[in-house]
């Protein structure tokens, strides 16, 4: 696989995924647990919606066929969308909400670590605003982490079980496709045997002070880069396309 | 009030310092379980659009306020004490940037 | 001090424009009128994310979905700003949200209507944030210091909004005939509401008096009214959109347009609850705040335990 397609198809992976988590994310707005809270979660999905038009736009461009950011948010069918199958996960409760954003946020922070020393400009670029972002969001996910491990009883329980139920998912965004390695071994992508590594030293830490025990599962689900989804992701884009595909030669700027 | 005891959270003074150099002001209130969180929680009520460099948030229930009827005592002395004032002082013409 | 001589500086001090500061002597009735106002301001704004969410998800483009989830944060942060200076008078937010969840304390009527198409969205932004700036703008020189100066953040971060809604509207009216239409629709449904969000007739406004006379407001429910119709008639224009009034025409003696009779009866049955989404408005705040108890309480939790180990 040359460098330039497997650009592309990086770059529609973690747009995707920073897309499809931000879509997620506004569906809290205006029904968060308290007004601060609201706010301070409009702000990851204002740097997530962000970062997901930069890569789609790079995708686009890669791509020569002249497509921006909303053709490729707005106008691909869910077997063509290659996000993880961790973000299109339903909301849930609140601690659901935040078990699935803490292990994106850990994955995402080390992930652009790694990535600002991306041999592509634009990538590197890319990496060095966000992360600042990324930050701050996994700080605010940790955060809740360890405040509903060590809060009530009931938060213990169900943040607990959050961590249960989204376990599966969490395994996808180490895998390791030929466009991947195409190009960590031009220097363009981080090897993710160290983020990984990164991340599991984060997770262990955080979930230890959150009193939570790590799910022993080992199984984990995958597909999502291949365009096979949860029933879920379908159901995301009928509401996110409605208006595009129901006046597919209008303009919306 | 044992119902807001359980779920309120209490409330936090918020102080913004605008730019390096100046002091910190003033510019509301926010409600947050911890010191932690009300700073984060002032960041992102209060400085959305980059307002400020540095936030302090103080517990609203450990401030004291001078009450008006002292007003007298309190800050009329200071207004004897026009020394204190930059306009106080007659500058020669033609010196500047004092 | 005898009351009616507190009473009398109060007013003097009023009149001199001096702003009243939290713990200044204010009449008890002057505390509550503005507890009362901006307690429902506070909750206008929080419940006025709702109509505008509910386009959130099937915004058309990603500039749009980022400019309106920055707009409806904003909106949530003006509720805040407002419940802090509600605060200031000896009120406790938790209070304030419980008696708008009771259904005991109002907020804007106009959030009752529905966002049924994108165009509404536009709408929202140019008519109801247009309208409200008028009223926000006034109070930036209201008489208690903490409103005054959130409103001066509020209208600081506001400009925008109306702006992206107008952008909104515009683009449609030059659009494919079908946007066009739906936004002329949208027009339709919400001029007639956007008239009524300045309140009751001058005549018919029995708390006004008291309110100017403590420059809680500074211009009556009709005066501004009329200024809102005059710049919103020009603009609908200058984009092609017709005004759903019949008897609007410009009075050249006045200086002013003259406007057809607003359905007070509409607007009496809203506020007593009987608007298209009254039931959804309530049941939607108190469903986030019945579902958040348990992360409040956790924070609170784990707060104290971090205080009792700090102690130790």
């Amino acid at each position: 696989m040359d460098v330039k397609e497997a650009l592309k198809i990086f770059a529609l992976n973690h747009g995707d995924d920073a897309l499809v988590l931000s879509h997620r994310i506004t569906e809290w707005c205006g029904h968060g647990p308290e007004l601060e809270e609201d706010i301070a979660l409009s702000n990851v999905g204002l740097d997530l919606l962000g970062q997901a038009q930069s890569l789609l736009n790079y995708a686009g461009e890669l791509g020569g066929e002249g497509k921006n950011a909303d053709d490729l948010a707005y106008r691909r069918r869910e077997r063509e969308f290659t996000s993880l199958l961790l973000v299109e996960q339903p909301n849930g409760n609140y601690a659901n909400t935040i078990a699935r954003q803490f292990f994106y946020d850990t994955f995402h922070y080390y992930f652009l670590q790694g990535l600002k020393n991306s041999q592509d400009e634009f990538l590197k670029g890319f990496a060095e605003k966000s992360i600042k972002e990324v930050a701050y969001h996994l700080r605010h996910s940790s955060k809740w982490v360890i405040i509903f491990g060590d809060g009530t009883d009931e938060s213990h329980q169900k943040i607990q079980e959050a961590v249960e139920q989204i376990w599966k998912y969490t395994g996808e965004m180490f895998e390791v496709s030929e466009a991947y390695s195409t190009l960590q071994k031009a220097n363009i992508l981080p090897n993710l045997d160290e983020v990984k590594s990164n991340y599991q030293t984060k997770i262990s830490e955080v979930l230890a002070e959150a009193k939570l025990k790590i799910p022993e599962g080992t199984f984990m689900s995958t597909g999502g880069r291949n365009g096979i989804h949860t029933e879920n992701l379908g159901y995301m884009l009928t509401e996110m396309q409605y208006l595009v595909r129901t006046y597919p030669d209008a303009n919306w700027d | 009030m044992s119902q807001n005891e359980k779920t309120n959270w209490p409330l936090w003074e918020v102080f913004i310092q605008s730019k390096p150099g100046l002091s910190h002001k003033h510019v509301g209130s926010i409600h947050a379980a911890d010191a932690q969180s009300a700073i984060e929680n002032a960041r992102d009520v209060y400085t959305r659009r980059s307002e400020g460099t540095s936030i302090w948030v103080v517990p609203a229930n450990a401030i004291s306020a001078s009450s008006p009827d002292d007003e007298g005592e309190f800050f009329e002395p200071a207004n004897d004490k026009v020394y204190r004032h930059p306009t106080f002082y007659n500058i020669p013409k033609g010196v500047k940037y004092l | 001090m005898d009351e009616n001589i507190l009473l009398e500086n109060f007013q003097k001090k009023v009149d001199a424009e001096i702003k009243v500061e939290p713990k200044d002597w204010m009449p008890e009735k002057y505390r509550k009128t503005l507890i009362r106002q901006i307690s429902q301001h506070a909750h206008s704004e929080v419940v006025g994310m709702l109509p505008e969410a509910n386009w959130l998800t099937r915004a058309p483009s990603l500039r749009r979905k980022m400019i309106l989830l920055a707009k409806i944060q904003d909106e949530a942060g003006h509720g805040l700003y407002l419940y802090s200076s509600a605060e200031t008078l000896g009120a406790d937010r938790q209070d304030l949200i419980e008696e708008l969840l009771s259904g005991k304390a109002k907020y804007s009527s106009i959030f009752n209507y529905p966002t049924l198409t994108w165009a509404d969205i536009g709408a929202v932004g140019w008519l109801v944030d247009g309208a409200a700036i008028m009223n926000q703008v006034m109070l930036t020189r209201a008489s208690y210091g903490p409103y005054a100066r959130a409103m001066v953040r509020i209208c600081k971060e506001e400009s925008f909004h109306q702006r992206q809604g107008f952008e909104i509207v515009a683009n449609l009216a030059n659009g494919t005939p079908e946007q066009k239409e739906m936004a002329q629709d949208a027009l339709n449904r919400w001029w007639w509401p956007s008239l009524m969000m300045f309140g009751p007739t001058d005549d018919n406004s029995p708390n006004s008096a008291l309110s100017m006379k403590w420059k809680i407001k500074r211009k009556s429910n009709d005066e501004l009214r009329q200024d809102f119709i005059d710049r919103t008639v020009q603009q609908a224009e200058a984009i092609g959109l017709t005004v759903p009034d019949k008897d609007l025409k410009w009075n050249e003696e006045k200086g002013h347009y003259d406007f057809g009779t607003i359905n007070w009866d509409e607007f009496f049955e809203v506020i007593k609850g009987n608007g298209p989404c009254n039931q959804e408005r309530l049941s939607a705040r108190q469903e986030a705040y019945n579902k958040g108890s348990w992360v409040r309480e956790a924070a609170k939790a784990y707060a104290a335990k971090k205080q009792v180990s700090k102690a130790a």
